[in-house]
């Protein structure tokens, strides 16, 4: 499909394709079927209270975009049609198409004329077009300027039966678009159609959720009437203008994001071409083809999916279940029919996988569904009138507490039905038996599914006779391949780990032949989706994969059962015999070799490899095994991506892929990244022969059995491919393969387009010659002689005769030598060893030339050392991962030089926050708050002038952390709140942070608790971080930190180091050149950081769109780091990297040398500017006219790489500053902690109590934030004393009801909360009850949303209801009783106490390693099932627990009025026998251990 | 790597010696070895740096830290087999090597570096004691024929590098035994010569020719050389002694001490010299001008052959104990260092320079006349001395070593004939070896001037790659920069 689209033409690197969305969804329904304006009303008014969860751009009246779906409003339509003299037919039997048409006359017509076209051709009557009222007084100029024309066109069909009419609007609504869209003429975002149909329809576009009503004239119009609404809110990460974007499509509304668009576009074309081939008998839906179109987003092609599914004769529930399967593989307790269903369902359809909460509809059965992850909130209610209402937050409409009788959430992969011919919801439970039975699923699996190991053995694999050795230095491993990675993953089924980052040069830019993979970077999940934990999670995650040879999806048949299934996609030998040995007709296997002679070109064997492909599929093989294995002297193996990439698109392209397995035996792969990429590039199978060779020789060198040593390489690819997918968050290997999650740096167009097409890459790079050169460079070194070692080009560690490194013995020895002598002459040696192309050209950088300055002007112009330092922020580096002396030194010459050090992800201790008698001060001035929240409280975010959401880190984007409880020692436990000697775990994602919204929350949430801080968002460089940081900008972000990958890291697997994220200039200059393009680069400061060494460095940082800079490694070697490389071994030998009170001793770094340093920088930085005529920094920024490329020396790989959109410059339409000169509106004002504030003024100075009423709506967000704030300011962490401070509020909070909330706080809340109740509780004191006037029981329905007391520190929370999900996760001190909770809960915990009365979801206490839940149980569900056992145990409490439970519930009860909580205690005796004990092993024992010692100390006094 | 807390566990250990008292009756090496688990416990003390700037500061490359493991792993073998691929020669450079890893070892910075040097020994001896030294074996000799002249271990490496890429090696060497200063310039209780003859052996084995009493220019014609062979490295050291010109240097009882070293050397390996020949110091009050590695050999020499007294002149200033900003780690520092020839007895005089030679009446040197200087920055920075008025005194002695270093390659004879260009200093002028002469290479001291042993070694490698390169084009040799995989 040629895309002739007229999306913004890429230049600079802004990429479209890249952009964003995620939002506010919520629908109401009649269940009983009546229609009423109420409906659309409140619909409206659902969609006006969660108008803080969309956003607007730059303007302030420019949406993201805005909508409303709904039945067709027959009675007012008749009526307008009878005002233009038109007798509209029934109900049914016509129907309304929303066009947006160009404001181009000519164009319109054109359009017009396409329209009464198909009309024709599909016995179509236009009777009435009627443009629809709008005013657009109250919208901004960007939205105004693409604003089109939208006129409603009534079509009567002439002809055929009303039960097909739907399907047949189908077809001219698509063939329409097709016409238009593929016509040249530019129409694909003018032109659109909304929605064409006899049932519903669709008012939209580019607005603020408050601005849909007033804009469209009709909706206020109290005659139209619906039975249904849905109404969804755009949170866009851009602010290009397009009205067609906006949301409900014509089915769905789409909260969330598919992480696998690429994949499933790619699957899906597969599909169509070869239904267009087969399928002649359904020339009607093959017409309709393309059905994903290039030109809409990834939620607008889900609905294209959805609708041509459904038009192919399946329900609406059916197709979502296809779509968006729960998590069934790992799923022992799911009914067999479902498991079935879902088994045969794997093998038709790829999963679209990603965050997503859908609300759809066909205009008579609405539902809604989450992701199995339930990334994503939704809450309903059920009234006694038959009133569904479902929202994104609970409390976006306002109903009577007396009607309601039930409040729920949806749950991970589960669907909410409702049906208006029924009149009533229909449960999970019910819907899915009803679709799954429907056909006999399980019985065609039994008859025709088969498993890999079942398939006959038959010895066909030939083996080559080569040495070892010589196989593989020709396929290029290094000795660190063999001993440091397939070693460690032979010997520990794990991928190695190691420390700092990654400071060789970029594979493109290396001189040392390169493994193909390596010029693939990973991408990874940021801000607009949230990675996976894959270890804690598993239970979402599945490798498992099917051989099928059938792309039909339209009929539901036994012959799509016909699979060969695999648990996983590597094969051992045994495997790949059973695959190309099998003698199953419709399996037939062939062998085809990729190797080729190697005085020829590599583009022309794989060519002919290609051809030999086609010719066996042409003979019926289904089953192409590409294999290098007859690789010898003269035969070169072509790259085995490079090939599988080939053939994989040009299977798709001739509509044979889904037809066609592909199965790689290759001698070229065993990092896990290399099988991921080739996984991501289409690859069904890998057998890794010569990885597998290699661990087998391994094993059997250290004694180990070599099938022991394979098994468990394999068991460690499957790990590290789980985390490759997770930290994309994509969960499952069937969405995951095919995807292109990659992204290429330094691969020419034409090897794009023959073997990655669609894959992002953006400066050019290796064409097929220069590949060829490099494949073969090591070829010939293999056979150049016979080795007795592999050869070792050290890319983990320095080696003389090895890779470069931008740290080697003389660049560290300069730095070093430099501060400690204070001599700029000497920084000077050190700074062109850094910065001299000829010395090093291992970062884009290298290819930089600053202009000689014709415009120079003397240094004294130029702004002082002084002011430029204050830029300057050291790394984010928690005392955890470095020791409290390496850590308080950086903070201290930061404050010195007025710069900012900061905290990194381990809390603070307070000590620090206030100056030292000498003057010095250790306080961090940034304060970074993780995923893992240890130590963030009230007191510690007051005590910042910079709070750093850290949404990623260079080195492992994607990933949490782990500290190991060896180094968890008594301070660093007190500090982050945590037991010593207790292990801690980061989690991948914030668990508040799921996409942009919830971002924008945390931001809100953050600047509550500390108004004087900026909010900073530390986000790492990759393809599309431009878009982000655009988003992020919206969600109203101070500062935004854009990070390279190869920044440094206390301990990260490896792989990641290397492989995932991009160098900074990448994504500075993408996320510059966007935020000028989205007019919102003025409200923003940017930073950057990744192996920043050199004034040079700082300056092209500049130039490039950054006004501040972050430097840690090179901070850290003045201070006397060596790049030791084993901080994750806690063996520092410079006292740096370590928590060994020894080693710490040896500690020897200066405040005075680091201070020399940030003065070298700044006076190098200064030299620059005033070498090109600059006077200050701000001028400086985004002045890449000032730099020119390297043309001249460059080394042949780099021929052909284009650095120019690098230094691309965005027109600056709105002539605004390039650097930031806005305050951000945070909205402040309006929040209700100001009157709390005001009411409690004496109470809190005066240390006296006060105790007040107030109501409460879901968009008082962030309540207790602001106050908490001003106690953390004159209390400290103690707070003030317990209760000192009641507020007594009824209603529906909003988000982060109570977050950071201090000691000395009560809130009392009568009604219900939203998500992140009590996040980050700081000591206070938090209770909910249901309404007074509610009469459900309490216990068995839900109050709060999901995310409860997330990082909460110590105070109390009492529930008096359900949870959702991910309740208490990272809990490390708050005490709560609750009745019942979703998924997740308690994970990650390390300290507090958990009372659970009711219910637990899946997958509890997960990665919990301190701090108790007690689970009351007399539901038939056992808590076994439920509970996570990798950490945790399952005892009884003792007879002290017994005591703490009865006084917490005792509490419960006092507070909440709890009806379970006193029937619990009035039946104390016999109830406390149903209390069971969830606890880790490890703290349990230390637990015990203090017992023990108290007794022992009781004894001897 | 292997422990990663053996650095935290051990301390540095070294063998221990035998008395000084004792020791000075013989000539052999006095090292105590230690038992191996104390070697492989050294070996634990290594770090396996992310930035091993041991392997940096070794001018051979060698990949410490690699061997460390297989010695601390008790993998003896593989730690030869990593060892002798970056050093042909790891019982010379194990004994004599003054050892800049260990001043760059990072475990340096804050604690007693580690043993790299006797590790190195351990393994190189332990390989000789298992017979794992062998031979290098050639596929396919090449057609190329090459002459080495000069059989030190410039030479010695260069030699045998080439007979590992199969080319025919001739080793020319002047002297009557092969080693060069390996052999006449360093003492024996130092470096046993049964070491080098151990050596040797092997290489004869490998097929390299050794033609001793042969100085090219003299006793065979440079034209010979050039139509005989494919390529010539010259490697002939720098033999030009640095002199004093003093009133009365020519009386009798001043020498160079390379006359004195070199005479002990063939005396011990059983050479006899007339009483006129001989170079006696027995009773005598010995003075050794010049600070260096030298000196020190005259001191343990005359210590052996029965001095009464020894003095040793150094015209600078007496080093500090520790480091400083001038000679910051991983640099070599210049501080005080204390041989095991100081330690047999000697006295040490520092800012001293010596003014002339006074001899008694029968013209014998009877002491030397020195004045005490001082050191200072003038007020250009530039560092100089003064002498200090009225410091003046003689020191009496019989005997004089001038250990003052050597000034540059010899001049007269081969390289005449041959006509190569030198550079300022006078060394042999060449770029990646190959000096001005078609066919003609050079390495060692003869084209980088006075330097070690592990230099020697890394020039004769290095030369050696530029060789093979030349006559075959390609080398299988390695270089110790330089990926085999840099395109």
């Amino acid at each position: 499909m040629t895309n002739n689209t007229t999306e913004p033409q890429q230049r600079g690197l802004y990429t479209p394709q890249l952009e964003k969305d995620s939002c506010g969804v919520g629908m109401i329904a009649n269940l009983n079927g009546g229609t009423s304006y109420y409906v659309i009303d409140s619909a409206l008014t659902i969609l006006e209270n969660m108008e803080h969860r969309g956003a607007c751009g730059c303007e302030e009246n420019t949406g993201d975009g805005a909508g409303i779906l709904m039945q067709v409003p027959h009675g007012f339509m008749k009526a307008k049609a009878l005002e233009s003299g038109v007798q509209l037919p029934k109900r049914g039997k016509y129907g309304i198409g929303m066009f947006f048409f160009p404001k181009d006359k000519e164009l319109k017509q054109y359009c017009y004329d396409v329209i009464q076209k198909y009309c024709k051709n599909n016995d179509f009557k236009i009777i009435l077009e009627r443009s629809v009222p709008v005013d657009n007084s109250m919208i901004g100029n960007m939205a105004k300027d693409s604003e089109p024309d939208m006129a409603q066109l009534f079509f009567k069909s002439s002809g055929f039966n009303n039960k097909d009419i739907e399907r047949r609007f189908y077809f001219l609504r698509t063939q329409i678009l097709k016409e238009i869209y593929f016509s040249g003429k530019g129409l694909t975002d003018d032109f659109y159609i909304a929605s064409l149909s006899s049932k519903t329809i669709v008012y939209k576009g580019m607005l603020m959720a408050t601005q849909l009503r007033s804009y469209f004239l009709d909706l206020q119009d109290d005659e139209i009437h619906s039975a249904i609404a849905i109404v969804h809110s755009r949170f866009s990460t851009n602010t290009i203008p397009k009205w067609k974007l906006a949301q409900p499509f014509r089915c769905i509304a789409h909260n969330g994001e598919i992480n696998t668009i690429q994949g499933n576009l790619n699957w899906w074309n597969a599909r169509e071409k070869n239904m267009e081939l087969v399928s002649k008998d359904r020339p009607d839906l093959t017409s309709t083809f393309p059905v994903c179109d290039p030109f809409q987003s990834d939620s607008g092609n889900f609905d294209n999916v959805v609708d041509f599914l459904l038009k192919a004769s399946r329900s609406i529930p059916h197709t979502i279940m296809m779509m968006i399967p729960e998590a069934w593989q790992n799923n022992e307790y799911i009914e067999d029919y479902k498991k079935a269903f879902y088994e045969y369902h794997d093998g038709v359809l790829e999963a679209w996988d990603g965050p997503a909460s859908i609300c759809f509809t066909d205009g008579t059965v609405l539902g809604a569904t989450l992701d199995r992850n339930g990334l994503r909130p939704s809450r309903y209610l059920l009234t006694d009138d038959n009133f569904l209402i479902l929202g994104s937050e609970a409390g976006c409409l306002e109903i009577d507490p007396s009607k309601i009788i039930k409040k729920g959430r949806l749950q991970p992969g589960k669907m909410l039905v409702a049906d208006l011919d029924e009149n009533r919801i229909i449960s999970d439970e019910e819907l899915k038996e009803r679709i799954c039975k429907r056909k006999p699923y399980r019985e065609w699996l039994d008859k025709m599914s088969i498993k890999v190991e079942d398939l006959p053995v038959k010895p066909v694999v030939k083996e080559s006779k080569l040495p070892i050795h010589t196989r593989q230095i020709a396929y290029g491993m290094t000795l660190e391949d063999e001993q440091l990675i397939l070693d460690a993953m032979m010997q520990t089924t794990k991928e190695p780990i190691g420390s700092m980052g990654s400071d060789i040069p970029l594979a493109v830019l290396s001189k040392i032949s390169q493994h193909i993979a390596n010029y693939f970077k990973q991408q990874f999940a940021q801000v607009t989706n949230p990675p996976i934990d894959s270890l804690r999670e598993s239970f979402y995650m599945s490798l498992s994969t099917v051989i099928s040879n059938s792309s039909r999806i339209i009929g539901i048949n036994e012959e799509e059962a016909r699979v060969i299934r695999t648990d996983h996609p590597i094969l051992n030998q045994t495997y790949y015999s059973n695959i190309l040995g099998n003698e199953l007709d419709e399996f037939e296997a062939r062998e085809i070799s990729t190797t080729y002679n190697k005085d020829t070109s590599i583009e022309a064997a794989i060519d002919s490899i290609c051809d030999t492909a086609l010719d066996a599929i042409e003979d019926d093989v289904r089953i192409i095994c590409l294999s290098d294995s007859d690789m010898d002297k003269n035969k070169i193996n072509v790259p085995s991506l490079l090939i599988t990439g080939a053939l994989h698109h040009l299977l798709i392209s001739k509509g044979l892929r889904k037809e066609v397995t592909i199965v790689v035996r290759a001698g070229d792969l065993w990092e896990t990244h290399h099988m991921a990429t080739l996984l991501s590039f289409g690859v069904d199978y890998i057998y890794p022969y010569l990885a597998l060779e290699t661990t087998r020789k391994l094993a059997k060198s250290k004694g180990i059995l070599p099938s022991d040593g394979e098994e468990k390489y394999i068991k460690a690819v499957k790990k590290g491919l789980l985390k490759i997918m997770s930290k994309l968050g994509v969960s499952t290997l069937g969405s995951y393969k095919g995807a292109q999650t990659f992204e290429a740096l330094g691969i020419s167009t034409e090897v794009i387009n023959k073997c990655f097409k669609g894959t992002i890459s953006r400066i050019e790079g290796l064409t097929f010659d220069q590949l060829s050169r490099e494949n073969k460079a090591k070829h010939d070194l293999a056979f150049a002689k016979e080795y007795e070692k592999l050869p070792d080009i050290g890319n983990y560690q320095w080696k003389r005769k090895g890779e470069y490194h931008l740290f080697n013995p003389q660049t560290i020895h300069l730095l070093q030598h430099s501060t400690k002598t204070n001599d700029y002459a000497t920084y000077q040696k050190f700074a062109e060893a850094i910065d001299k192309l000829e010395h090093n050209s291992s970062t884009l950088r290298s290819y930089f030339k600053i202009k000689n300055g014709e415009s120079s002007i003397p240094i004294s112009e130029v702004e002082s050392e002084t002011v430029i330092m204050k830029r300057f922020a050291t790394g984010a580096m928690s005392l955890g991962s470095i020791s409290h002396e390496a850590h308080s030194t950086l903070a201290k010459a930061m404050n010195r030089i007025g710069g900012k050090s900061n905290s990194g992800e381990g809390g603070e201790d307070e000590k620090r926050f206030a100056k030292n008698e000498d003057g010095s001060w250790e306080r961090s001035a940034i304060k970074q708050v993780a995923s893992g929240r240890f130590g963030v409280t009230i007191n510690y975010l007051t005590n910042a002038i910079e709070l750093q959401i850290k949404m990623a880190q260079g080195a492992k984007p994607g990933e949490g952390g782990q500290l190991p409880g060896h180094k968890v020692n008594d301070y660093i436990g007190k500090i982050r709140h945590s037991t010593p000697g207790v292990g801690l775990i980061s989690p991948p994602p914030h668990h508040d942070i799921y996409s942009i919204e919830d971002l924008a929350q945390l931001i809100f949430d953050l600047k509550n608790a500390n108004r004087k801080a900026r909010i900073s968002v530390k986000l790492v460089s990759k393809a599309g971080v431009g878009v982000i940081a655009s988003g992020v900008t919206k969600a109203h972000a101070d500062h935004i930190l854009i990070s390279g990958y190869d920044g440094g890291t206390g301990a990260s697997p490896l792989s990641s180091v290397r492989h995932a994220g991009l160098p900074w200039e990448l994504g500075l200059s993408e996320t510059h050149q966007t935020l000028v393009k989205n007019g919102l680069r003025d409200r923003v400061v940017l930073q950057t950081d990744g192996q920043i060494r050199t004034g040079r460095d700082m300056a092209i940082a500049t130039m490039l769109g950054a006004e501040e800079w972050g430097i840690a490694t090179a901070a850290l070697v003045v201070e006397g780091c060596i790049l030791m490389r084993k901080c994750h071994l806690n063996t520092c030998p410079v006292g740096i990297a370590t928590q060994d009170e020894n080693l710490r001793k040896k500690f020897d770094g200066k405040v005075e040398n680091v201070v020399n340093y940030f003065q070298f920088l700044a006076k190098h930085l200064r030299e620059i500017m005033a070498s090109v005529g600059v006077r200050s920094v701000n001028e400086l920024v985004g002045r890449t006219d000032l730099l020119e490329i390297e043309n001249e020396n460059r080394h042949w790989k780099t021929t052909n790489v284009d650095f120019t959109p690098l230094l691309f410059q965005e027109e600056n339409k709105l002539n605004e500053t390039l650097y930031q000169s806005k305050m951000q509106d945070h909205g402040l004002d309006k929040v209700l902690d100001h009157k709390l504030i005001k009411y409690s003024t004496l109470a809190m100075k005066q240390q006296k109590t006060y105790d007040g009423v107030m109501s409460i709506k879901s968009t008082d967000r962030a309540v207790g934030a602001m106050l908490s704030n001003e106690i953390a300011k004159v209390y400290g962490s103690v707070g003030m004393l317990p209760d000192s401070l009641t507020y007594r509020f009824r209603g529906s909070a909003g988000q982060s009801f109570g977050a950071f909330a201090a000691r000395g706080i009560f809130f009392r809340l009568e009604g219900e909360a939203n998500d992140y109740f009590g996040k980050g509780l700081s000591g206070a004191k938090l209770a909910v009850s249901p309404d007074r006037d509610t009469s459900y029981d309490a216990a068995s329905n839900i109050i709060i949303g999901n995310v409860a007391l997330y990082g909460a520190t110590s105070g109390e929370a009492y529930i008096n209801g359900r949870a959702g999900d991910r309740f208490c996760v990272r809990n490390s001190g708050a005490k709560t009783v609750v009745e019942g909770i979703g998924d997740n809960g308690c994970e990650y915990m390390t300290g507090g106490l958990v009372v659970i009365l009711g219910e637990v979801g899946k997958n509890f206490a997960a990665g919990m390693s301190g701090g108790i839940a007690f689970v009351y149980q007399d539901t038939p569900r056992t808590l076994n099932e439920t509970v996570n056992h990798e950490m945790v145990m399952i005892d009884r409490p003792t007879v002290k627990d017994l005591d703490t439970i009865q006084t917490m519930i005792r509490s419960h009860t006092n507070y909440t009025g709890s009806r379970k909580g006193f029937t619990i205690l009035n039946n104390w005796d016999e109830e406390k026998h149903h209390f069971q004990r969830v606890i880790s092993a490890e703290y349990k024992r230390i637990l015990e251990a203090k017992e023990k010692s108290f007794v022992l100390q009781q004894k001897a006094s | 790597m292997g422990d990663i807390k053996g650095f935290m566990k051990y301390k540095r250990d070294l063998p221990t010696t035998e008395d000084p008292k004792a020791r000075v009756h013989h000539f052999n090496e006095f090292y105590k070895p230690l038992p191996i688990a104390h070697k492989e416990e050294q070996a634990a003390r290594c770090m396996d740096c992310g930035v091993p700037f041991c392997h940096s500061g070794c001018p051979l490359g060698n990949v410490i830290p690699d061997f460390n493991e297989a010695v601390y792993k008790g993998k003896w073998k593989e730690a030869y087999e990593i060892l002798i691929q970056t050093n042909n020669f790891p019982e010379f450079t194990g004994r004599i090597c003054p050892a800049p890893c260990e001043s760059a070892c990072v475990l340096g910075i804050n604690d007693n570096p580690v043993s790299i040097e006797y590790i190195e020994k351990s393994i190189i001896e332990r390989a000789y004691k298992e017979g794992w030294v062998r031979p290098n074996e050639v596929d396919q000799k090449t057609d190329k024929k090459v002459a080495v002249i000069g059989s030190g271990p410039a030479g010695l490496a260069c030699a045998d590098q080439l007979s590992k890429a199969g080319h025919t090696v001739t080793v020319y060497e002047r002297e009557d035994r092969i080693g060069g200063l390996l052999r006449y310039g360093i003492p024996d209780f130092k470096l046993e010569k049964s070491s080098i003859d151990r050596r040797l052996e092997i290489m004869k084995a490998a097929g390299i020719k050794f033609m001793t009493n042969t100085d090219v220019g003299v006793d065979i014609s440079v034209d010979y050389l050039q139509s005989e062979y494919d390529a010539i490295v010259l490697c002939g050291g720098s033999t030009i002694a640095r002199d004093m010109s003093l009133e009365n240097r020519d009386t009798k009882g001043v020498h160079l001490a390379m006359e004195y070293l070199t005479q002990n050397n063939k005396r011990v390996a059983g050479d006899q010299f007339s009483a006129e020949e001989t170079i006696s110091v027995k009773d005598q009050d010995v003075v050794v001008i010049g600070g260096g590695d030298t000196g020190s050999d005259c001191i343990g020499t005359s210590n052996r052959l029965g001095a009464r007294s020894i003095t040793q002149l150094e015209i600078m200033p007496t080093p500090g104990i520790e480091r400083t900003d001038k000679d910051p780690w991983p640099n070599w520092p210049m501080t005080l260092r204390t041989s095991s020839s100081h330690a047999e007895g000697c006295q040490r005089e520092w800012s001293v320079m010596t003014k002339r030679f006074v001899k008694d009446d029968s013209g014998n040197l009877s002491g030397l006349e020195v004045a005490k200087v001082k050191w200072a920055a003038d007020e250009n920075g530039k560092y100089g001395m003064q002498e200090i008025e009225g410091s003046m005194e003689v020191i009496p002695c019989q005997k004089a070593f001038l250990a003052i270093g050597f000034v540059h390659a010899q001049k007269e004879g081969l390289l005449a004939q041959l006509g190569v260009d030198y550079d300022h200093r006078g060394n042999v002028l060449a770029t990646d070896y190959k000096t001005s002469v078609e066919g003609v290479f050079t390495a060692g001291d003869m084209r980088r001037g006075q330097s070690l042993v592990v230099w020697a070694i890394s020039e004769g490698r290095e030369a050696a790659v530029a060789v093979d390169t030349e006559l075959s084009g390609q080398t299988v040799l390695e270089s110790k920069d330089g990926s085999v995989l840099k395109m």
